[in-house]
């Protein structure tokens, strides 16, 4: 079948990146200077030397490259990612407890961006070249070029800090036990971070909303459902957003690779204990391991991003669905 | 036909010039003018088929009868329908019901909706769907297809069913037969006979003058952005001695199964245009009278464009 | 007459908004470059003045003058955001163009490498190549400058297979004129002003990558003005109420991003007002 075909083709494309994703990740953080030895004992360490060449022996610092990185990602594919030198626990247990923080707050930001740039997009489109169209052009095209970082501080300046309204960071209130936390406690600590995350994502899917029902607004298929008598209303819900969704919704899945890099970001800002912050933690001390269980899980969600958009052309766009493979 | 003339015209065109505001590079603005002073009628129960070559605007005619230029388009003169002008709001009003519009091709059809649910449209009932795709030979199976599934000769006949939903009285056809085989495009073209012996108007814009003498009742010659000529079929039938304006004649000289001699020259392009009459540059007739303006004159059946014409 | 005078009106808008925003940049970096790092030195008596007279965007912990401070951090992310995307679009330029005149396996290859650039998070990548390079200001300015390249790629590369498609140019070759020249007289004049374009469109993107790397510690370092070290530092005090030091850096680097991108906007529209916003 034409369909089975496409997906697998494209999950093929995606294996044979992702084994060279890891290659690149590899030699990029193997090559570096920061000696992951010093990184993990510290630089004014009074391990004996027999103690650092055990390390090294165990590590496998000084075989050639090539077998470092057989012996590395063979473990990885039975499941043994290393043990985080920062964390001091399993890599796998250090990205499951971070990611588990963090996919909360990239769900919430994810849907909540687009589901209102979507509406925000349609909106001006339908209203192109009004007031409204203008201020959501302006304020996305600001938006598009304000760091995320920034409008993190900004944020947490005014609603945390100035207004008092939310807490100024972490996922949970300060000294609590784990078990303590309530569901209210993460909501609440969850709120400024997404709020940052979500407005950022939100002017990437408003804009191409916005230019690609302007496109189709003056295609062919429009202007014979407008002779047929159709007002505007009925022309953007029969016809606008049935092919307006797909697309968006596959750029939408698209943004997977800037959500996770906003995600270091606003981590970072927040002190919210994702797996953004246990990246630049493990970069900045030197946790070799670590940032390449990141590195390689952050490529994983890329592409599961662009598959799942994927499969949803596959499974919703009859031209694909039902028929000529060329479609 | 003559008996025909003594009404009111069904559709009315008079004078009407249709220009686009465009950017050019370097975000220079012009107006380009695509259609100047054109004026013509469409009675009940005739077909009268707008014969022009391929590009030179007349889809633009189509458009500003059904209303539906782009936003960037200014329009002057004035379209009447059944004796009253039809303007923005009764355009919106009566499209779809009284005037229908069928389009050139596929494109116009919304590539992911299932053909049954486009041709019932928002006013029709799946049982007038139903006798429409009946009544032009259209399978069940059509019905659940999309529109990329259809073949060439069934998309017309979707297409056509779309005007027979409601009771059309003016059906405009904007270039219904381009990559049809000869036999799908007499088949069109004998459905649109059909409906006009059935009482309805018919503009049918096509380039094809070979099927325009097959159906039509009377042709209207475009050239440059206007209407040149306006005869009874008959007195192009007849060869280009029937014919008034040199333009026509050198038209229909031109067909291969006459002398097939090629008129010298281009259409002058919109933007371009020269003054006075339009044709004058290459009309081996042209005087000093032809500088001025031109206005529709009725001589003999028919109605031309050129002071010389008898 | 009055048309003409609102089509002259819409050009000179466009030229008047590049023309400034090419001068508040340049000022800044002429400013900058040329400010000496004693304009803003430490005096602990002035600390954490909030914006005033005195010190238009205030001072920081160290009695720093806030905007001086500011337009030396700007000029810097200027300077590297500019040869960033310069290296990053030579590399786009060759790459898209060799990718689409030679075709074939090569061509398969650069897709490849596009994909493969892409299929990392940007910000991963970049923190991944300043690491290998140990951090600092080499770090940042070979993480940018290898970035960015993938996009404008494939918008080059497209570009010359359409040129190539045209008839104009399928006649040159049948003309007998060698790839190179063919390249040369047709396809590079045409390639150039898209390839310009995207080129100062590559600007925004690179200051902001620079801003987010060293802001997350990956960069410029603490002692380097940098507005991603300085927003860093303001983390620090945005508890105890110092917003200004985090608003007006953050709004200076705003600033150069969108004229930027403006600049390249306009551009493009002049160049070809189908595209892009209307």
């Amino acid at each position: 079948m034409s369909r089975s075909r496409y997906i697998a083709g494209t999950v093929f494309r995606m294996l044979t990146l992702l084994a060279a994703v890891s290659v690149l990740s590899f030699v990029l953080v193997t090559s570096s200077p920061i000696d992951p030895l010093t990184a993990y004992i510290g630089t004014n360490s009074t391990l004996s030397q027999e103690a650092r060449d055990e390390i090294t022996e165990h590590w496998g610092l000084d075989d050639p490259p090539v077998e470092r990185f057989t012996a590395w990602a063979g473990n990885f594919l039975k499941g043994d990612w290393g043990t985080s030198i920062a964390f001091k626990k399993p890599v796998k247990t250090v990205i499951k407890e971070r990611f588990s923080y963090s996919v909360v707050l990239m769900l919430i930001a994810w849907t909540f961006s687009g589901v209102l740039g979507f509406l925000a997009g349609i909106f001006a489109a339908v209203r192109k070249g009004s007031l409204w169209d203008k201020a959501i052009k302006v304020f996305c095209l600001a938006l598009q070029s304000a760091p995320t970082f920034w409008v993190g501080l900004l944020v947490l300046s005014l609603f945390a800090v100035q207004l008092g309204w939310f807490p100024i960071g972490l996922a949970a209130p300060m000294g609590k036990l784990a078990q303590d936390v309530t569901l209210e406690d993460r909501i609440w600590h969850l709120v400024l971070p997404s709020l940052t995350l979500g407005v950022l994502g939100i002017s990437k899917i408003t804009l191409y909303t916005r230019q690609k029902l302007i496109e189709i607004m003056d295609s062919g298929f429009i202007l014979f459902a407008k002779a047929r008598g159709e007002d505007t209303a009925q022309l953007v819900l029969r016809h606008g957003i049935r092919n307006i969704a797909l697309p968006a919704v596959t750029v939408q899945f698209a943004a997977f690779s800037e959500l996770f890099g906003g995600i270091a970001l606003a981590e970072s800002v927040f002190s919210y204990p994702g797996i953004g912050s246990a990246l630049t933690t493990a970069g900045l001390s030197g946790d070799v391991p670590l940032l390449l269980g990141i590195a390689v899980f952050s490529a994983v969600f890329v592409f599961t991003g662009n598959l799942i958009a994927n499969i949803l052309y596959g499974l919703l766009d009859p031209r694909i669905k039902e028929g000529r493979a060329d479609g | 036909m003559r008996e025909k003339k003594e009404r009111t015209p069904l559709l009315d065109v008079q004078g009407l010039s249709v220009s686009f505001s465009m950017y050019e590079r370097g975000l220079q603005k012009k107006d380009l003018e695509v259609l100047h002073k054109l004026s013509l009628g469409v009675y009940p129960g005739e077909i009268l088929a707008v014969v022009g070559s391929s590009g030179s605007g007349k889809s633009i005619l189509a458009h500003a009868v059904m209303g539906i230029l782009p936003g960037n388009a200014r329009v002057k003169g004035e379209i009447h329908y059944r004796g009253e002008l039809l303007d923005k709001e009764r355009q919106e009003a009566l499209r779809g019901k009284e005037i229908a519009f069928i389009p050139q091709s596929l494109a116009y059809l919304d590539p992911l909706m299932r053909v049954d649910r486009q041709v019932i449209g928002i006013r029709g009932t799946k049982e007038k769907q139903e006798a429409a795709f009946a009544r032009y030979h259209l399978g069940k199976e059509v019905e659940r297809m999309y529109p990329f599934q259809l073949s060439g000769g069934m998309a017309r006949r979707v297409l056509i069913s779309t005007a027979v939903m409601e009771e059309a009285r003016l059906i405009v056809a904007d270039e219904p037969t381009p990559g049809l085989h000869e036999e799908v495009a007499m088949e069109t073209l004998r459905d649109f006979r059909q409906l006009a012996d059935e009482g309805c108007g018919v503009l049918l814009i096509t380039h094809d003058i070979d099927l325009a003498f097959q159906v039509a009742d009377r042709i209207a010659v475009f050239y440059a952005g206007t209407i040149v000529e306006i005869a009874p079929v008959t007195d192009f039938l007849a060869g280009k001695e029937a014919l008034r304006h040199p333009y026509s004649k050198a038209f229909i000289d031109a067909l291969p199964q006459n002398s097939f001699k090629p008129i010298e020259g281009f259409q002058p392009y919109a933007g371009s245009l020269p003054e006075g009459c339009l044709f004058a540059p290459r009309c081996s007739a042209c005087s000093k009278e032809c500088a001025g303006e031109m206005e529709m004159r009725r001589i003999r059946d028919g109605e031309v464009r050129c002071v010389h014409a008898t | 007459m009055d048309r003409k005078r609102i089509q002259w009106n819409t050009r000179t808008k466009i030229l008047v908004y590049m023309v400034l925003a090419l001068i508040y940049l340049a000022g800044i970096l002429v400013w900058g470059l040329l400010m000496d790092p004693e304009a803003y030195a430490v005096d602990y008596s002035v600390k954490f003045l909030p914006p005033g007279a005195g010190h238009l965007f205030g001072t920081d912990f160290m009695g720093r003058d806030m905007l001086l401070r500011c337009v030396k951090g700007l000029s810097t992310s200027i300077v590297i955001g500019v040869i960033a995307s310069v290296v990053s679009s030579f590399i786009a330029l060759a790459a898209g163009v060799a990718a689409a005149v030679v075709g074939g396996k090569l061509d398969s290859f650069v897709n490849w490498c596009v994909d493969l650039c892409m299929g990392m998070p940007h910000l991963v990548l970049l923190l991944l190549i300043s690491f290998m390079l140990g951090r600092g200001m080499k770090g940042v300015m070979v993480g940018v400058a290898l970035t960015h390249w993938p996009e404008l790629t494939r918008i080059v590369r497209a570009e010359v297979l359409q040129i190539r498609s045209e008839q104009y140019v399928q006649a040159a070759y049948r003309l007998g004129k060698s790839r190179m020249q063919v390249a040369r007289e047709h396809i590079l004049p045409h390639v150039l002003p898209v390839y310009l374009i995207g080129v100062i469109l590559l600007f925004p993107h690179a200051i902001m990558h620079e801003a987010s790397i060293t802001f997350l510690g990956f960069g410029l370092s603490a002692e380097e003005p940098a507005i991603g070290v300085i927003l860093s530092e303001s983390m620090k005090h945005i508890a105890t109420g110092k917003w200004w030091l985090a608003l007006f850096p953050g709004i200076m680097l705003l600033a150069a991003i969108m004229l930027f991108d403006r600049i390249g906007e306009d551009l493009k529209r002049l160049w070809n007002p189908d595209s892009g916003n209307e």
